[in-house]
C-alpha cells in the first residue's frame, strides 16, 4: 500500500472520479477515497495512464467535493478472505460484515474478478436436482452445475418460488451436510431480503448460507462488485469444500441497471436502450461461473432473478441473460392473476441441460418424451383457445374441445401447487399421464407407441374428459 | 523495447516504434500479448487477447515482429485451442482450472513423433510449386495429413527426408526459392490469420452438403463450399443445429468455432463426439473435429481473432484437398467483440452502436468459404456456417441484415416452432436458399428424379396451410373445404412426420438422403391419396380419424436410415388403410358411385 493519499481528483460524477498526476497506478487495483468529513468509501481503477486515472467509487460520488477528496492506492486488486467460517454470516458487496459481528480473517485471499474456467476441465452437468415443483422437475429440469435464471416481473412471487426450491430441492442424505446456498441480494427491498432470512431459517440451511447483501436503498455501484465477491465465495465453498453451492442473485436487473449508471457516466457508446454493448460479457462473466469441475466434487448451480421491464422478454437485460444461460424459467402475470402458482408460463421456459439429466439413468424413461408431448399437446390447446375466443367454444371441434380442457387442467393441476407441496418426480410424470390420457392417442405423436401402451389410460379416461 | 501509456479494459495504447499493423506485443511483466490496430506518431494501439487486470501504465512492451499466425501441421485434430490457438488441454496443464494470463505454450506438440511417408514421385531437383504435397502423415486411423510446401515456398527440392518418424522442428525438405536461399520444410508451418490461404482458381459450390438434417438438406440444402447463417432468438436451437451439422456432415474435417458461447456446449462436444461414430467413415467423430473456443467468459479480443483462427485452420485442410465445414456459433459476438473495440478507440458508431466496417469484415469473412481449385491441383472446399443472434430476435438488426446480405442459404429460426417444442424450428416461411437448382440435379441424380418435385409439393402444403390457418383464425374451421381441412392435416403430418426431427433420438438423429426422400414421399402420398379419396366423396373426418396418421408421423423414429427398404413397405399400410374407402366409393378412374357414408359404423381403419 502506498503511504500517500493524493489529492488530485479533477472531476466526480456519476460515480466516478477522475484523477490526475498519479503515476503507475494498475487497472483494477482497490482505492480507499476519503471525504470532506473523513468518511471512507472503496473504490476501483477501471482506466489508468500516467496522465488520467478513472475511479468507480461503490458507494457513489455523491456529496464528495473534488477539492476535499482524497484518495489512497491500496496496489492490490479487490480481495475476497476465504475460510470455512464465512457460511452463516452476512456481508456486503466488497465482504465487509453485515451483521454486526467481526470480519472474517483468513490466510486464503482471491481477487474477485476470477478467471475463465478452462472449457477443458468443466465437467457436464447432469445430476437431475428434485424441486418438487412440477413445472421444474418435469418439464424444465434442473441439474446441478446448472445456470437457469427466473424471468419475472414485479409483484410476480419469485421470491416463493426460490424459497420453495430450497427448501425442497433435496441431496442424497449423506451429502446433505454439503449443502450450502450463496444468497446475492442486488437493489431487493428490506422485506424481500428478510423473508429469504426467514426461509432459509425455517429450512434449516441458515448455517450454511453466506449473504451478500445491497439493497434497495444502498449505493447501486456496489452492485457492480457483489456477484463478483459472491461467486469467488462460491467457488470456494465449492472446489475448495467440496459443496453443492446454490447461488441465487436477485435481481441481476438492478446489477444491469447499475453498469447502464456507470457506463454512461464514462461515456461508452450505447447498444440497446442506453446499455453498453458489453453488457453481454459483463454478465457472462457472472453466469459462467456456475458449473462443475473434473476431479472436483462441489458444484455450483446459479438461479438468478432477472425482472423483465414492462413484462419485456426481449428487454436487453433478459434477452442477453436467455442468450447466456442454460434455460429459463419464466413466470406469467396472466397466470398469477388467475391464481395459478407457480406461475410458470410453459412455451417459453426452457431447460437446456434437461435432455442429459433425465430419462432411464435419473428420472424415467419415458420422461423426454412425455415432456416434449406436454409442451406440443398445450402449445396446440393454446391455439385452441386462441380461436375459441374468437369464434366460440360451440364452434370448435370435438377434438378442440378436448385439447381446451386439456389446457385447463394442465394449468389447474399440473402447474399449479401448493407451497409446501413437494412433488416427486414419479408423482409428477404419472399427473402427466393422467393428463394426456385425456387426448386421444392419436393426438399423442412425441411419444412412443410402447409409452402409450404403458402409460395411456386407454380410451375410457378420453371419454370421461369433458 | 516501448512502455504502457493508457489501459482501456482490453485496449493499452503503448509508445513503441517501428511497429507494423497487425503486428503481435508482448505486454508487462505478465507477458500478456496483443496485436497493433492503430498507430500515431510513435504510439500505437494494442489489442490484448487477455485481461488487462493488473497492467501499469510505464510496464514494458515488445514488438515480437510477426502478426498473428497458426501453426499447421499434424496434432491439430481432436484439439481444443482457444481463440488464438494455444491448446486448452496444455493450458491445464500449466495453470490448472483457472486459465491463468501470460501462459504461452505452443499449440502443437513438440515432442510427438509422427510417421511421414514422403511422395513417392518427388525426387531431388525438381521444381516443386507451392501447395505441392511433401508427403503424409496418418494423424489417425481415419485421417491422412498431407504435408505441403507452404503457399510463400516453391522451388527446386535440394532433398527430403525418408519415410520414418519425424517431430515438428526436424527439417523433411529442403528447398532452393528462387532468390537461390535453402529453405527448410518441416511437418508444421505459420500462416496469419488475416491472410486468406491462396487457391489456383475459385470453383462453383458443387455437391450438397448432406447434414442429416431433412430441414436443411431436403428443404433448404446447403453446397459445400457455400455460405450460411442460422438466425433465431435465444434458445430456439442454432448451437444445436450447428452441433448436428459438426456430427452428420458428409465432410472430412469439422472445425467448430465457439466464439462467445457456452463452456458446457464445448464440454458436450468434447464429451460425446469421441463416443459417435461417424456416418460415412465408421469412425469416432473426434478424428475429424477441432475446436476453437472463446466461450462467453473469456476475453473478448481473442473472441474477435478465434473465427479467423478457426478459418485459416480450414483453409489449410482446404488446401490438402478436403472438404472442410467450419461452423462459427456465433458471429454476433464476434461482430460485438468488434464493436467494443471500435467503441474505445472512439470511432464513430454507425448503427446500433456498431462501426461502419461491419458489413465488408463481414462479408470479407464469409468469403473465405467456397469451393477451389488448390495450389495442388486438387479440389477442396470450406462451407461456412455462421450463427446470429439478433438482440430481442429482431432479424432487422445490422449483424442479422448485412449477414443475409452475404449467405445463400438462411435458416431462420422461429420462436414460435421452438416455443411448441417443434426442433429444429426453421421456419419455412422466412428461410430460403438458393442453392436448390444445383442440389436438385444431385438428388435426381443419386436418390430419385421426383425430388423437386416432391419438395416444392410439400413446400406448397405448408405455404397453403400457413394461409388457411389464418383464415380458420378469423372464421373457424367451419368455413374450410374438405379439401382444405385435409390440407392442414397433411401440412401438419409434413410438420411433424418430416420436418421435426429431434437431435436426442438415436435412430432420428440422422436421416440419409435416402430416408429424407421416402419419408417425404410417403407422406405426400397419404395425401395425394386422401385428396383423391375427397373428391370422391369420402367425408374427411373419417379420414382424419385415421390411427395411419399417427403411424406416419412416428416412421422417422421407427426406421433408421439403414432400414430404408422397410421403410419403403410402408406404402402397403397406406394403401390398405385407403382400400375400404375405394371399395365403399369407388375408384373414381370409371365411374365414381355416390353413396351415403357408412353411417358411424366405420370401424376407423382397424385392420385385422
Ligand atoms: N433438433 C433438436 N432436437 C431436440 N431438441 C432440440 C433441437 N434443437 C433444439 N433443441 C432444444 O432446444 C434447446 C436450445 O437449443 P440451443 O441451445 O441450440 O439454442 P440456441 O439457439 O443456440 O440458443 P442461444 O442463442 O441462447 O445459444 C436445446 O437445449 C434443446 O433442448
Ligand atoms: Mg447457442
Amino acid at each position: 500500500m502506498r503511504e500517500k493519499e493524493y489529492r488530485s481528483v479533477s472531476a466526480a460524477r456519476g460515480g466516478l472520479l477522475f484523477m490526475r498526476g498519479v503515476p503507475g497506478v494498475a487497472l483494477g487495483d482497490r482505492v480507499q477515497v476519503r471525504d470532506q468529513r473523513n468518511r471512507r468509501r472503496d473504490g476501483q481503477v477501471i482506466r489508468t495512464s500516467h496522465e488520467v486515472v478513472l475511479i468507480q467509487v461503490f458507494e457513489g460520488t455523491e456529496g464528495l467535493d473534488p477539492e476535499r477528496t482524497w484518495v489512497r492506492f491500496l496496489d492490490r486488486p479487490f480481495e475476497v478472505m476465504l475460510s470455512p467460517a464465512l457460511l452463516g454470516r452476512i456481508f456486503n458487496g466488497i465482504g465487509q460484515p453485515r451483521d454486526g459481528r467481526p470480519p472474517v480473517i483468513a490466510a486464503l485471499q482471491r481477487n474477485v474478478s476470477g478467471a475463465p474456467v478452462n472449457p477443458a476441465v468443466r465437467a457436464y452437468p447432469r445430476e437431475f436436482i428434485q424441486t418438487g415443483i412440477s413445472t421444474i422437475d418435469g418439464l424444465n429440469s434442473l441439474v446441478r452445475g446448472q445456470k437457469l435464471p427466473i424471468f419475472s416481473g414485479s409483484g410476480l412471487p419469485h421470491n416463493r418460488l426460490i424459497a420453495q426450491i430450497v427448501r425442497q430441492a433435496k441431496l442424497p442424505a449423506e451429502e446433505q451436510s454439503r449443502f450450502a446456498v450463496v444468497f446475492a441480494a442486488l437493489g431487493i427491498s428490506h422485506d424481500d431480503a428478510r423473508f429469504f432470512r426467514e426461509s432459509f431459517e425455517t429450512s434449516g440451511v441458515l448455517q450454511n448460507v453466506v449473504m451478500f447483501i445491497n439493497l434497495a436503498d444502498d449505493p447501486p455501484i456496489e452492485r457492480l462488485i457483489l456477484p463478483r465477491t459472491a461467486l469467488t465465495v462460491a467457488e470456494y465453498l465449492a472446489f475448495d469444500l467440496d459443496h453443492h453451492v446454490l447461488v441465487i442473485l436477485s435481481d441481476m436487473t438492478h446489477y444491469a441497471e447499475a453498469l447502464r449508471e456507470v457506463a454512461t457516466a464514462k461515456g461508452d457508446v450505447p447498444a440497446r436502450k442506453g446499455y453498453p454493448g458489453y453488457l453481454y460479457s459483463d454478465l457472462a462473466e457472472i453466469y459462467e461461473r456456475a458449473g462443475r469441475i473434473k476431479g472436483r466434487r462441489g458444484s455450483i448451480t446459479m438461479v438468478p432473478v432477472v425482472s423483465m421491464p414492462s413484462d419485456d422478454i426481449t428487454h436487453p437485460i433478459p434477452d442477453l441473460t436467455g442468450y447466456i444461460t442454460e434455460g429459463q424459467i419464466v413466470l406469467s402475470r396472466e397466470l398469477h392473476n388467475q391464481g395459478i402458482y407457480p406461475p410458470v408460463t410453459i412455451p417459453p421456459s426452457l431447460s437446456r441441460l434437461m435432455k442429459d439429466g433425465i430419462g432411464k439413468d435419473y428420472t424415467r424413461e419415458d420422461h423426454p418424451r412425455v415432456a416434449s408431448q406436454l409442451y406440443a399437446s398445450y402449445a396446440r390447446a393454446l391455439n385452441v383457445r386462441n380461436l375459441a375466443s374468437i369464434i366460440g367454444a360451440e364452434e370448435l371441434t370435438e377434438h378442440d374441445r378436448r385439447s381446451l380442457a386439456f389446457a385447463e387442467a394442465f394449468e389447474r393441476r399440473f402447474v399449479n401447487q401448493g407451497e409446501e407441496e413437494d412433488r416427486a418426480i414419479l408423482e409428477t410424470l404419472s399427473l402427466a399421464w393422467e393428463l394426456l390420457s385425456r387426448l386421444p392417442p392419436e393426438a399423442l405423436s412425441r411419444v412412443t407407441e410402447a409409452d402409450l401402451a404403458r402409460f395411456h389410460r386407454g380410451p375410457s379416461a378420453v371419454d370421461e374428459a369433458p | 523495447m516501448g512502455e504502457t501509456l493508457d489501459i482501456n479494459g482490453p485496449i493499452v495504447t503503448v509508445r513503441l516504434s517501428g511497429v507494423m499493423n497487425g503486428e503481435q506485443i508482448r505486454i508487462g511483466a505478465l507477458g500478456l500479448v496483443g496485436e497493433v490496430i492503430g498507430r500515431e506518431g510513435d504510439r500505437a494501439v494494442v489489442q490484448v487477447y487477455e485481461s488487462t487486470e493488473s497492467l501499469r501504465p510505464g510496464e514494458k512492451v515488445e514488438a515480437l515482429g510477426h502478426p498473428l499466425a497458426v501453426e499447421l501441421g499434424p496434432g491439430l485434430l481432436g484439439q481444443i485451442f482457444d481463440g488464438v490457438q494455444r491448446p486448452l488441454r496444455g493450458l491445464v496443464e500449466q495453470g490448472g482450472d483457472y486459465i491463468a494470463r501470460g501462459l504461452s505454450l505452443p499449440p502443437l506438440d513438440r515432442d510427438q513423433a509422427w510417421s511421414f511417408v514422403p511422395s513417392p514421385d518427388l525426387n531431388p531437383g525438381m521444381n516443386l510449386a507451392a501447395g505441392t504435397v511433401l508427403g503424409t502423415v496418418q494423424e489417425n486411423p481415419t485421417f491422412s495429413h498431407r504435408i505441403l510446401v507452404p503457399p510463400d515456398v516453391e522451388g527446386e527440392l535440394i532433398d527430403l527426408a525418408g519415410a520414418g518418424d519425424y517431430t515438428l522442428e526436424q527439417v523433411i525438405a529442403r528447398v532452393r526459392d528462387r532468390a537461390g536461399t535453402p529453405r527448410e520444410l518441416k511437418l508444421y508451418h505459420r500462416w496469419p490469420v488475416r491472410m486468406p490461404r491462396p487457391y489456383r482458381r475459385r470453383d462453383p459450390a458443387g455437391e450438397p452438403l448432406l447434414t442429416g438434417q431433412r430441414v436443411l438438406d431436403t428443404f433448404f440444402p446447403l453446397l459445400k463450399g457455400g455460405k450460411a447463417a442460422v438466425p433465431g432468438p435465444f434458445g430456439v436451437g442454432k448451437t444445436v443445429v450447428q452441433q448436428q451439422i459438426a456430427r452428420w456432415s458428409n465432410v472430412h474435417v469439422v472445425i467448430y468455432v465457439g466464439c462467445g458461447e457456452r463452456g458446457n456446449e464445448l464440454v458436450d462436444i468434447l464429451e460425446s463426439f469421441p463416443k459417435l461414430t461417424d456416418p460415412y467413415s465408421g469412425r469416432s467423430l473426434m478424428e475429424r473435429t477441432l475446436l476453437v473456443a472463446n466461450t462467453s467468459n473469456m476475453p473478448v479480443v481473442a473472441r474477435e481473432a478465434s473465427i479467423y483462427v478457426g478459418v485459416t485452420l480450414a483453409e489449410y485442410f482446404r488446401d490438402q484437398g478436403y472438404d472442410v465445414v467450419v461452423v462459427a456459433d456465433s458471429t454476433s459476438r464476434w461482430a460485438e467483440a468488434l464493436r467494443e473495440v471500435a467503441g474505445r478507440l472512439g470511432q464513430m458508431p454507425v448503427e446500433e452502436g456498431y462501426p461502419a466496417y461491419l458489413a465488408s469484415r463481414l462479408a470479407a469473412f464469409y468469403e473465405r468459404a467456397g469451393r477451389v481449385e488448390t495450389l495442388a491441383g486438387t479440389t477442396g472446399s470450406i462451407t461456412l456456417i455462421g450463427a446470429v443472434s439478433p438482440p430481442g430476435g429482431d432479424f432487422s438488426e445490422p449483424v442479422t441484415s448485412h449477414t443475409k446480405d452475404i449467405i445463400q442459404t438462411f435458416w431462420a429460426l422461429s420462436k414460435e416452432l421452438a416455443d411448441a417444442r417443434h426442433y429444429p424450428a426453421v421456419g419455412w416461411a422466412d428461410s430460403f436458399s438458393a442453392y436448390v437448382g444445383a442440389a436438385a440435379s444431385w438428388w435426381a441424380e443419386h436418390v430419385d428424379p421426383a425430388w423437386a418435385e416432391r419438395r416444392a409439393a410439400a413446400l406448397g402444403l405448408l405455404t397453403e396451410a400457413d394461409e388457411l390457418a389464418h383464415i380458420v383464425n378469423l372464421v373457424g374451421p367451419e368455413a374450410l373445404s374438405p379439401e382444405q381441412r385435409w390440407v392442414l392435416e397433411s401440412a401438419s403430418l409434413i410438420r411433424e412426420g418430416v420436418l421435426q426431427q429431434s437431435a436426442l433420438d438415436p435412430v432420428d438423429s440422422f436421416s440419409s438422403p435416402e430416408k429424407q426422400f421416402v419419408l417425404l414421399d410417403l407422406i405426400l402420398e397419404i395425401h395425394d391419396q386422401g385428396r383423391k379419396l375427397i373428391a370422391l366423396g369420402v367425408p374427411v373426418q373419417q379420414l382424419l380419424g385415421l390411427p395411419l396418421l399417427g403411424r406416419a408421423q412416428r416412421l422417422k423414429g421407427t426406421y433408421g436410415s439403414d432400414q430404408v427398404p422397410s421403410l419403403r413397405d410402408f406404402v402397403q399400410e397406406i394403401r390398405a388403410a385407403f382400400e375400404p374407402f375405394y371399395r365403399d366409393y369407388g375408384r373414381g378412374e370409371g365411374e365414381p358411385t355416390p353413396r351415403a357414408a357408412p353411417g358411424g359404423s366405420f370401424r376407423r381403419g382397424k385392420r385385422e
